[in-house]
């Protein structure tokens, strides 16, 4: 225990000595968890929309202020032919082109029935798809209203209709913000946990101090806890401010126990810092640490269910995210923060965060004293 | 000239020696293609939901049968009254609640209007959003068809083509924003790394003293790092095109000389972070934890940057990946040549020239 004691102290002092390192582990998640959210957003507006109008009537004006009126659409310019409109989407200045038909209105009068044309640029899926489907209920309100003037209505519907009630639940108004700041702040903690833990005993092996500590009677468990619990602790305070940063720039609150959320980050962290140990004792250069660190960064967080769903992800990547601690995070993150989730509605992702973490330090321990 | 050779022979063989890092370098870049080229979708699927039926009739039957045979999703039925619907959400796997009121047929069939709730769990607004639409799709689909016999007047029928990628697939978005941050990271951490190793083991000041030109000890380190990358190019058009079945349209070539082009920019930020920088530790953390997450938002490829605030979008400019996104996805989707992407290379091309001369300005200071 007196030797865990000294070691830490030399831990906390060897991070503390180096200004810049601090100044980064602290500053740079703030900056990045205060301007990331701004920027995450899918919301449906500014769609920008290319028009050919080859109608030019009545109604095909009505609708175009219909559609630019609902306040989602930007409307880039009327073109003369679909093929002026197409090279807007070639060039990305456009998302959206509604063709509306020669004879529109006259054929719709005359014929009870006519079409519109809308194309959708979609390569880029969710903007474009979201988009399209907005434009279409447009297309079906303006409908609506056109059938409404040249129908005499009788008072109730002549036909069967579903009325959709929708209701979002946790995030009423759908702000984007509420719903990627708990999901960055678990990102932002699992870097500095994982990319500070991996480099810290491959450093030691480059510079070859680790050599002076292997001669030591140190207790092998002793000295990964001296090296863990440091990180530890950062990790927790920088946690700690990002959660005051979203209650104050965000107004976020968590609704469930922070004490349940504390518990789990505490776990939590253990598995991370365990993770980055374990690729610390593998590797014989920062360098290499660093890239195999990256790799599995990238694939936790972009597997992690942030950016996409892991609902709609293949069987085999849905089994991926099973051992992806960031994937746990940010659930946990979302169910104490937004929905009040209390411990034994998180316990099942306790439990596999735990498993990982005793699993993870448990192989870091023991490859450690191979390299011995 | 003959000695710069030599010199970059040496730091080949540096590079070629570390089987292990080698191995990182090629493997890593290749999985993480595969993985979220064919993981990576916008679309939901499979989306666990609780249908909640007061009704129990046929028309609510019919719709539950409706729901269930769409891949978007999986039910499960439950008699939950509201209070429960809350404890479900937070155990976490449902993500919407569809609920038919009592007499649900009966209000259809004789009031003409009948109403479906449909609650989602919104704390995962992308989800939310997507079942309510797939969800009001389908219902309209089912209002549809009990009205086959009804002949609506004056029907407005929109037709819907979607360019480009008419299947949908989300790795026609995402491959070429993977390839972009992929590419970007590892160049600039490799270049960042390597030279600032030197600095810190010494080595660096033995090269100084050399006769040869400090500048041309930095060329010939970036020199093997600007080939390993034209080799991941490579490896994931390749995989790209015959795995992920993406289409490249427009010419190899200018695909090749555009990598090219923002592999150097890449180089060019590295040497400039090593030249900042005097522990690999620091250079790493700002090449790594200052940029993963920044050139993933800012590129484009997972949020659209014409939605951020001005000045965000400002800010979005001076990633490079931004605009090799831009040119990828150009080349190989679209199909289009270099006159359409002058803008981007022209940009990439500025950024590349600056950081060089910032990078070689400050050189010099520090051999003072």
């Amino acid at each position: 225990m007196r030797t865990l004691k000294f070691l830490l102290r030399k831990e906390f002092r060897q991070i503390f000595r180096d200004k810049s390192i601090v100044a980064l582990i602290f500053i740079m998640p703030m900056i990045q968890l205060i301007i990331m959210p701004l920027a995450a957003d899918y919301e449906v507006r500014n769609v920008n929309l290319a028009v050919v109008d080859n109608d030019k009537s009545s109604y095909s004006q009505k609708l175009i202020s219909k559609v630019i009126a609902s306040g989602y659409f930007r409307l880039q310019g009327y073109n003369d032919s679909f093929n002026e409109a197409f090279t807007l989407i070639e060039s990305d200045k456009a998302d959206l082109i509604l063709e509306i038909p020669h004879g529109f209105e006259r054929n719709l009068i005359r014929e009870d029935k006519q079409k519109l044309f809308v194309a959708v640029n979609a390569i880029n899926g969710t903007k474009a798809n979201l988009g399209g489907s907005y434009l279409s209920s447009i297309i079906g309100s303006f409908n609506a209203d056109i059938r409404m003037q040249l129908v005499q209505q009788p008072r109730f519907s002549q036909f069967p209709i579903i009325e959709v009630v929708a209701s979002n639940w946790f995030n009423p108004v759908l702000n984007y913000k509420i719903f990627i700041v708990p999901g960055i702040l678990a990102i932002l903690v699992t870097m500095v946990g994982g990319f500070l833990s991996a480099l810290n005993i491959v450093k030691e092996k480059e510079i070859g101090t680790i050599e002076q500590i292997n001669v030591t009677p140190i207790k092998k468990h002793i000295f990964i806890l001296g090296k863990l619990i440091p990180f530890w602790v950062l990790a927790n305070i920088v946690f700690t401010i990002g959660l005051l940063l979203a209650r104050l720039i965000y107004g976020i609150v968590p609704i469930g126990s922070l004490l349940v959320l504390y518990l789990f980050i505490s776990i939590y962290l253990l598995t991370v810092l365990g993770f980055g140990l374990l690729v610390s004792t593998y590797c014989d250069t920062q360098q290499q640490a660093m890239f195999i660190m990256f790799f599995f960064m990238m694939l936790f967080i972009l597997l992690g269910g942030l950016f996409t769903s892991i609902d709609s992800m293949p069987d085999w990547a849905k089994l991926i995210t099973r051992i992806n601690p960031v994937r746990y995070m940010i659930e946990v993150m979302r169910m104490v923060i937004l929905k009040g989730s209390g411990f034994m509605d998180v316990l099942p992702h306790l439990g596999a965060v735990s498993a990982m973490a005793v699993l993870l330090n448990g192989w870091a321990i023991l490859n450690y004293k191979k390299t011995n | 000239m003959k000695q710069f050779i030599a010199f970059v022979r040496k730091e080949f063989y540096h590079v070629l020696r570390d089987k292990r890092t080698l191995l990182i370098l090629f493997g890593m870049p290749i999985a993480q293609i595969l993985v979220f080229g064919f993981a990576l979708t916008n679309e939901v699927k499979d989306s666990e939901i609780l249908v909640v039926d007061y009704a129990k009739d046929n028309a609510s039957q019919e719709i539950i049968t409706k729901i269930a045979a769409s891949r978007y999703f999986k039910i499960r039925k439950a008699a939950l009254t509201h209070t429960e619907i809350l404890s479900t959400f937070q155990k976490g796997k449902i993500k919407a609640v569809v609920v038919f009121p009592a007499n649900f047929n009966d209000e259809l069939r004789h009031n003409n209007k009948a109403q479906v709730q449909i609650i989602t769990d919104a704390s995962d607004i992308n989800t939310a959003n997507m079942i309510t639409n797939y969800l009001s799709a389908i219902l309209l689909d089912y209002q549809n068809q009990i009205n086959v016999n009804i002949e609506m007047p004056y029907q407005i029928i929109a037709e819907t083509r979607m360019l480009y990628n008419p299947q949908l697939k989300g790795a026609h978005g995402f491959v070429p924003g993977v390839m972009a941050l992929v590419l970007m990271l590892v160049s600039v951490m490799m270049t960042a790394i390597s030279i600032v190793r030197e600095k810190e083991t010494g080595t660096m000041e033995i090269l100084l003293v050399s006769p040869f030109k400090p500048v041309l000890v930095i060329f010939a380190k970036a020199l093997p790092y600007l080939f390993l990358s034209l080799i991941n190019v490579s490896a994931i058009i390749f995989l790209s095109v015959f795995a992920l079945e993406l289409p490249v349209k427009g010419s190899l070539l200018l695909l090749f000389a555009e990598s090219t082009l923002f592999i150097i920019t890449c180089l060019a930020l590295g040497i400039f972070i090593s030249i900042k920088t005097d522990s690999q530790q620091i250079a790493m953390l700002i090449s790594l934890m200052g940029m993963l997450l920044p050139t993933m938002i800012f590129s484009g490829f997972l949020f659209p940057i014409e939605n951020m605030p001005y000045p965000l979008q400002v800010i979005s400019n001076i990633v490079p990946s931004k605009w090799f996104y831009i040119i990828v996805k150009s080349i190989m989707i679209k199909g289009l040549g270099i006159q359409s992407l002058w803008k981007e290379t022209s940009i990439l091309l500025g950024m590349t020239l600056f950081l060089l001369t910032i990078s070689l300005k400050s050189f010099k200071i520090r051999l003072q």
